[in-house]
């Protein structure tokens, strides 16, 4: 696949890409689950990720997110080789990500754990004695954050009583506290219902424009109102990159994927 | 339940001072016990106390680990005895000042525990409980061999250790308040680590470490430092040991002794605040009573623990859950 | 040093190390199939010596006493498993130490009511009670030699076991797909009894093939199960082979070390102090050995398993 510059559709200006990823492999035993695959996630732009399942999709987000090491291939992020960073340091260059399975902190509260993650990015966390749920900087940052997606007024309940999709907007509101540069989508909207998925949806329609994502998702309603471009994930390869209506008239996509799922 | 938390809610201050309550009370009946032991068999009362309170800060530091951060280090008793051990061979190479011997026995445990910290906690699960045994083990061998300090039969202490030149650590009583003021500070320190920006990374760590990473945390950073710090303060605990029985051997390190503390925290019910306390005290007394009464009491400790393992989670903790106010955690 | 002593320490590492191999195996199959971590394994040993004096007590027949004492080890972890272990597998880690240090303490207590806290000791049987001439001026007890070749002779058994028949091909891929195997009707349940049972038996043997050349005493069995768990962290958990290799590893690492450290010390510092460091130092080799072994691969040497 070629590589080349192009138009970033929110600026007009030929922009270089927030996000490159380029040739990357993981072979698990005779497994090939990421095979040579490269694409580039611009600023402004939402570019998404899909694939039938087991397509390779959450093993590609792991290696990004630096949660598995690629056997070949490198990633570059705002300019610099991230390809051997851990995945506690990629989050702090601003690359975070969500899960596919809500993981919140169960035993904390809604608000705990928008502080926890705004705490990533005040300051140390190697401060031993101070309370930290007495910290109002974290605490308001928090709340701005909760207040952001529409989840504050569930801030003082323990994260375990949160609706399913209570918990997927939250997971949003502990990745936008830390301020990312850009977001990486795992399926936000699995197991969401209808009408929670409009919600997320609109939200994240807002959120796009200032910050770029690569949302992988099963969603088709969600991808095609959201993606500015579609990269397809069939086996562990990428079989087609382009805008939206380009990927769903290509032909091998069809037969791939989009026929077999309607 | 749901109006325990709705008053924990509107009520912060009381909830919060509530759930000192079991701590607080235990400190005031522990500061009365010197002049109510007068009454008494005083030595007896007084020993069984001091030994009480020692074995508490070991468990309140191994709380850290094990309720708060997920970490079942089955080797924790091994600082217990390195901390003792220092003790011991420092006074029988003549070095009696309290406060070098604390220097020494923190830098040890200090160390101990970042270089086999840095190796488990590679780790995890299961892998982490053997490794935590094994070089909990390979101390207690190390001490086994060292004839020139009592060897398998360990080492009495023919002088004490000297808190700034006088002898209070050799008077039970002045010995007793060290050890109170001790304890105190431990349950404190813990208490405020827990709630402390470093305590919630390392709770939260401990139901999900690859979420916490993704957030930006490096875990295993956090993890060696509770280890270090539990350690040292179970070191506090050997040291304070080895004041005490003026007598230091390789059995306190034996891997009974670290599966005897992690009981005293289940007991207790890890995690909670007052629970590594209260384990540390009744595991001490019920062991005191039933060995009174039946040589082989543990013929009946084992089976219990056991069907407590099977049957009733939570310890004592959950107990006392509504009187606190504190949820149990699991 | 000389030749014969080396050789006669080279031996001693096997034999060691073959004992520890029948802990090992029960141990690393019961964690690798049913990821549980049994602590209570060292007490099964320690079982299996005291039942071999038992039994040698009443039949005065070596033979007899080893194979009664085999299966009594086999009921008792049939019991043990139906009574307690079974609730154990579902529950997290913490649990099963908790539990398995219960039963510790209630074996090792019971033993004590029992037979008393002194140790026992057990004849080796008369035809096994001489010396073997190695070579020239060398004699080593022909007893050992037997323990030696009992050990490889399960060793083997064990492998052809595991590799070779269906029940081996279903603990293979019980250990690593358990919802498979269970999709395909094999029932897990009675895989999981006769595994652990057989492991306490194993563990058993080892015990009673042990306990004439050393004391059996209560607890005998506690130091030497953390070794074990050394032999499976080195070797891998789940993997029989790597228990085999490991075992042998450290048997040998162990008893050469203690022969040898205080004279390689020697080289560098005072007898003085080589006489006190060296016994420390032998005494903790083991535990390094594993550290850097785990350092390097922190699955150990044939282990493919996280937790």
């Amino acid at each position: 696949m070629a590589l080349f510059w192009r138009r970033s559709p929110a600026s007009g200006r030929v922009a270089e890409p927030l996000l490159q990823v380029c040739g990357l492999s993981k072979r698990f035993g005779a497994l090939l689950a990421t095979d040579d695959v490269s694409f580039e996630l611009f600023p402004g732009e939402c570019h998404a990720l899909i694939g039938p399942n087991g397509a390779g999709k959450t093993t590609l987000v792991h290696q990004i997110s630096g949660l598995l090491r690629p056997d070949d291939g490198s990633i570059h992020f705002a300019g610099s080789d991230i390809t051997r960073l851990p995945a506690a340091a990629r989050a702090l260059r601003g690359l975070v990500r969500t899960f596919q399975i809500s993981s919140v902190i169960d035993s904390f509260t809604t608000l705990d754990n928008v502080a926890l993650a705004a705490q990533a990015r005040h300051g140390s966390s190697f401060r031993f004695l101070a309370r930290a749920d007495r910290e109002t900087a974290l605490n308001d940052a928090a709340m701005a954050a909760l207040a952001d997606v529409g989840l504050e007024h569930r801030a003082q309940v323990p994260a375990t009583t949160l609706a399913h999709g209570e918990k997927r907007v939250l997971e949003l509101a502990m990745a936008l506290v830390q301020k990312p540069r850009a977001l990486l989508l795992d399926e936000p909207m699995a197991g969401v219902g209808l009408e929670e998925a409009e919600r997320l949806i609109t939200l994240l329609n807002r959120l796009k424009s200032e910050l770029p994502m690569l949302l992988v998702e099963h969603d088709m309603q969600a991808v095609f109102s959201l993606a500015d471009r579609l990269s397809v994930l069939v086996y562990g390869r990428l079989i087609a990159t382009g805008t939206p209506e380009a990927v769903r008239a290509d032909p091998e996509v069809r037969a791939a994927y989009l026929g077999d799922a309607g | 339940m749901h109006d325990a938390l709705e008053l924990a809610a509107t009520r912060p201050q009381s909830a919060a001072l509530r759930s000192y309550a079991p701590a607080l009370l235990i400190f005031v009946v522990l500061a009365l016990v010197p002049p109510i032991a007068l009454l008494g068999p005083e030595g007896y009362v007084l020993s069984l106390t001091t030994r009480m309170m020692i074995l508490a800060i070991a468990v309140i530091s191994l709380d850290l680990l094990l309720g708060h951060s997920g970490l079942v280090s089955f080797g924790h008793a091994a600082f217990v005895g390195l901390g003792a051990y220092v003790t011991g061979i420092l006074i029988t190479e003549g070095v009696v000042d309290a406060f070098t011997i604390l220097g020494c026995v923190v830098a040890a445990s200090a160390l101990f525990a970042l270089v086999t910290g840095a190796v488990s906690l590679r780790t995890s699960g299961v892998y982490f409980i053997m490794i935590t045994l094994a070089f909990g083990q390979m101390l207690y061998f190390a001490a086994s061999s060292l004839s020139a300090y009592g060897g398998d039969d360990g080492l009495t202490l023919w002088n004490n250790a000297q808190l700034l030149g006088t002898g209070v650590l050799d008077d039970p009583r002045g010995l007793f308040y060290a050890v109170l003021a001790s304890l105190i500070g431990a349950f404190v320190l813990v208490d405020r680590l827990k709630g402390s920006r470093f305590g919630r990374v390392l709770n939260a760590a401990k139901s999900n470490p690859t979420r916490v990473t993704c957030l930006g945390f490096d875990v295993f950073r956090f993890r060696l430092a509770a280890y270090v710090i539990a350690g040292v303060l179970a070191g506090l605990a050997g040291f304070l040991s080895a004041v005490q029985t003026e007598f230091v051997s390789p059995a306190t390190m034996s891997w009974h002794r670290s599966g005897e503390l992690i009981v005293m925290v289940i007991l207790g019910g890890m995690g909670s605040r007052n629970g590594a306390l209260l384990g540390a005290l009744a595991y001490v007394g019920l062991e005191e009573l039933l060995s009174t009464y039946f040589a082989h009491w543990k013929l009946i400790f084992g089976p219990l623990l056991v069907l407590m393992v099977l049957y009733a989670k939570g310890g004592l903790g959950a107990v006392l859950a509504p009187l606190t106010g504190e949820r149990p955690r699991g | 040093m000389s030749t014969a002593l080396l050789v006669v320490q080279v031996l001693n590492g096997l034999q060691l190390g073959l004992l520890l191999f029948l802990i090992a195996a029960g141990l690393t199959l019961v964690f690798g199939i049913m990821g549980c971590i049994n602590l209570a394994h060292g007490v099964q040993y320690m079982i299996g010596a005291y039942l071999a004096v038992q039994f040698y007590a009443w039949t005065e027949h070596f033979g007899l006493t080893i194979l009664l004492a085999l299966a009594t080890a086999l009921l008792l972890g049939l019991l043990l498993e139906i009574v307690v272990f079974r609730r154990l597998y579902e529950r997290d880690h913490l649990d099963q130490v908790l539990a398995t240090f219960g039963i510790i303490l209630f074996v090792n207590e019971a033993v004590k009511v029992i037979w008393g806290p002194v140790p026992l000791s057990l004849p080796a049987p008369e035809l096994l009670s001489g010396s073997f001439v190695l070579m020239d001026g060398l004699l080593y007890p022909t007893y050992r030699l037997a323990i030696l070749a009992a050990g490889l002779l399960v060793a083997l058994l064990l492998w052809l076991v595991v590799m070779r028949t269906r029940v081996g091909m279903r603990l293979r891929a019980g250990a690593t797909h358990p919802q498979i195997v269970s999709a395909l009707g094999v029932d897990i349940g009675r895989l999981f009894m006769l595994v652990f049972a057989f492991g306490a038996m194993l563990a058993g043997f080892a015990g009673a093939l042990a306990a004439p050349i050393l004391s059996v005493e209560p607890g005998m069995g506690d130091n030497l199960l953390i070794v074990a768990f050394v032999v499976i962290i080195i070797g891998g958990i789940g993997s029989i082979k790597g228990a085999f290799f490991a075992a042998l590893l450290v048997g040998l690492v162990d008893t050469l070390g203690r022969s040898l450290a205080t004279d390689v010390l020697k080289l560098a510092f005072a007898p003085a102090t080589a006489n006190q460091i060296g016994p420390a130092l032998a005494s903790m080799l083991i535990y390094i050995l594993m550290a850097a072994i785990l350092w390097v691969r922190p699955t150990g040497l044939f282990g493919a398993r996280t937790s």
